[in-house]
């Protein structure tokens, strides 16, 4: 039996992601980028819906998507660090969606064979999308990595600040999955000209247990303001 | 060029700023729409069947297509004037539809199901394609889009007014939903059968698309209407704070509206602003109700002698207060755009970049 903590745990992933792509609407570099932003985002949230519906079920508790998105304060949030932190400019971005991408992609894939009906649906579906959500990441990592010394400069930063969060991504049952990440990674890093960050050192983690980073109550409480005005409203 | 399809102070709203057109006087108002678009979707299929064969070249040959309602295309001779027109309204269309995604985008991080959160980030999506679309057919007139954007940065080319005012409440989704894509549509159901070819094909595209917004706002609006005391309350509020300025899209009345008679004439828009604007509260009368919210004009009643409902007019000294730069959003609205495209400067520098590099190491034919 699948775990209901698990479950939400890759909701959150999906659903905190969604938030923070959301953000870009009508502020991308290019209108073709606002188009990409918001599909990339509709994914994720598409996903997090199925996920979270799904964990409802699980815990057998009645609670709805809904629920579970808007009901719940950060301390029962089980996302990974990575997803919550702030999109300080496009590096930083498209850093996160490739580092995000390249591990929800081979555990889509994992989960889409699991013994898990109804998991192995959703993850049958997503595995496509973040295909595409790590080409997407991919191309502008390589442009933005061998483009112009500025871009250089910031795309090399974003690695560098966001690559320690990725370690907790491998916490627990999935441990093996970074060699294949870590092959992904390194090989668009390396097309682009960038420097791969040396392991070690701070590995920030605890979000899958409810320990977070400032960053997210004001993620949750701007997300959750118009719904809890309302006790039990429908939308 | 550039200088002519700027905008000459307040005159532009005049004409056709997300459209100003509308159909057949005596359908049902609303359903019918989408039929009309897909009746011009078909008399655009049979005008490229009976394209005339004829020398490109001649003024003759322009009137003759206008004459017999064929599409002028890219390649075609055409008036100055009338590529200078369209170039304008296409341009200040798309303008609109880009700034119009600052409106709603307010909502999307605060959308209270998720439901409602794909839908709203979906729509807001919908209106970046809009704006692509339009900026490409611009440019089958000799224009480039970052030429035009260049325009709107500089406050020399407008945007429809309706988008300097804020969205204050959830509700206002629902309202911009109803009510501004409502009255979108009124205007550019028209602009399918519009004489310039990839400006019709855009339309018709767009309208489809529109007519999706406009169900999904008056949803949004009747949940709310239906729901909590405090819901409904909010859903009138919002209906109350957009319906002058969604009558204020169709434009000044006809006897002060510039351009209207040549563009009539050249078939680029096929009814005047104020039979737009009747049809359009004809229309939203019969969905406030079922909505069971009211239309905030006291004097709005039906005209057995007009067959229409009587209405009381938008400000238009207000309207025009705001096509000048004074409506509450307008500093708000252009400074986002200014700061979006020069904070995406070294972005689209880096991507410039990047492809001249490739273009190097990996000569054309590869
Ligand atoms: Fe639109
Ligand atoms: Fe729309």
């Amino acid at each position: 039996m699948t775990d209901f903590e698990y479950v939400l745990g890759l909701g959150d992933d999906a659903l905190v992601a969604a938030q923070r792509l959301a953000q870009w609407a009508a502020r991308a570099p290019e209108m073709e980028e606002d188009i990409a932003l918001a599909n990339i985002a509709l994914d994720q949230l598409g996903t997090a819906r199925l996920l979270l519906t799904y964990a409802g079920e699980l815990e057998g508790a009645d609670r709805t998507e809904d629920d579970l998105a808007y009901l719940r304060d950060d301390r029962d949030f089980h996302n990974c660090l990575l997803v919550e932190l702030p999109e300080q400019d496009f590096a930083v971005t498209m850093a996160k969606l490739l580092f995000l991408s390249a591990y929800q992609k081979p555990l889509y894939d994992r989960l889409a064979d699991s013994g898990d009906e109804r998991l192995s649906a959703i993850a049958a579906k997503a595995r496509k999308e973040s295909a595409y959500h790590l080409d997407h990441a991919s191309l502008w990592t390589v442009r933005l990595g061998d483009g112009t010394d500025e871009s250089h400069r910031r795309m090399q930063d974003a690695v560098d600040r966001l690559w320690p969060y990725t370690h907790e991504l491998f916490e627990g049952e999935h441990a093996d999955l970074r060699a294949q990440w870590l092959a992904t990674v390194e090989a668009v890093l390396a097309d682009a000209t960038l420097t791969r960050p040396a392991d070690g050192g701070w590995t920030p983690g605890g979000g899958r247990q409810g320990l977070h980073t400032e960053h997210l109550s004001y993620l949750l409480a701007e997300m959750q303001v118009v719904h809890r005005a309302h006790p039990g409203a429908r939308w | 060029m550039l200088q002519d399809i700027a905008c000459g102070e307040a005159s532009c709203n005049t004409d056709g700023v997300y459209g100003n057109d509308f159909g057949a006087p005596d359908d049902p108002a609303g359903q019918s729409l989408l039929d009309q678009v897909e009746a011009a979707e078909r008399e655009l299929r049979s005008a490229a069947e009976r394209r005339l064969a004829g020398d490109d070249h001649l003024q003759g040959y322009f009137e003759a297509i206008i004459e017999a309602d064929q599409k002028v295309e890219p390649r075609d001779w055409m008036p100055d004037d009338y590529r200078r027109s369209l170039v304008r309204q296409i341009a200040q269309h798309a303008h609109s539809e880009i700034i119009g995604m600052q409106p709603e985008g307010n909502w999307i991080t605060r959308a209270p199901s998720l439901k409602r959160k794909a839908i709203l980030l979906a729509k807001v999506q919908d209106e970046a394609g809009h704006g692509l679309y339009l900026y490409a057919a611009a440019e089958t007139l000799g224009v480039s889009r970052d030429e035009l954007v260049e325009l709107l940065l500089s406050g020399r080319q407008k945007y429809s007014s309706i988008f300097n005012y804020p969205t204050l409440t959830w509700a206002d989704v629902g309202a911009i939903g109803w009510l501004v894509d409502g009255a979108a549509i009124v205007n550019q159901v028209p602009l399918c059968r519009c004489s310039y070819g990839p400006y019709a094909r855009a339309m018709i595209r767009i309208c489809k698309e529109e007519s999706f917004h406009q169900r999904q706002g008056f949803e949004i609006l009747h949940t709310l209407a239906h729901g909590t005391p405090a819901q409904r309350e909010m859903a009138q509020d919002a209906v109350n704070r957009w319906w002058y300025p969604s009558l204020a899209m169709f434009g000044p009345p006809d006897s002060d509206s510039t351009h209207s008679e040549r563009s009539m004439a050249w078939k680029i828009k096929r009814f005047s602003n104020d039979e737009l604007r009747q049809r359009f509260v004809d229309m939203c009368v019969q969905q406030a109700s079922v909505l069971t919210l009211s239309l905030p004009d006291p004097d709005l009643r039906w005209n057995a002698e007009r067959e229409h409902y009587d209405f009381t007019q938008p400000d238009f000294d207000e309207l025009m207060q705001v096509v000048k730069g004074n409506g509450p959003c307008n500093r708000q609205r252009i400074e986002h755009r200014r700061r979006a495209h020069s904070e995406g400067a070294w972005v689209r520098e880096a991507a410039a970049a990047y492809a001249a590099k490739r273009a190097v190491r990996e000569p054309a034919g590869v």
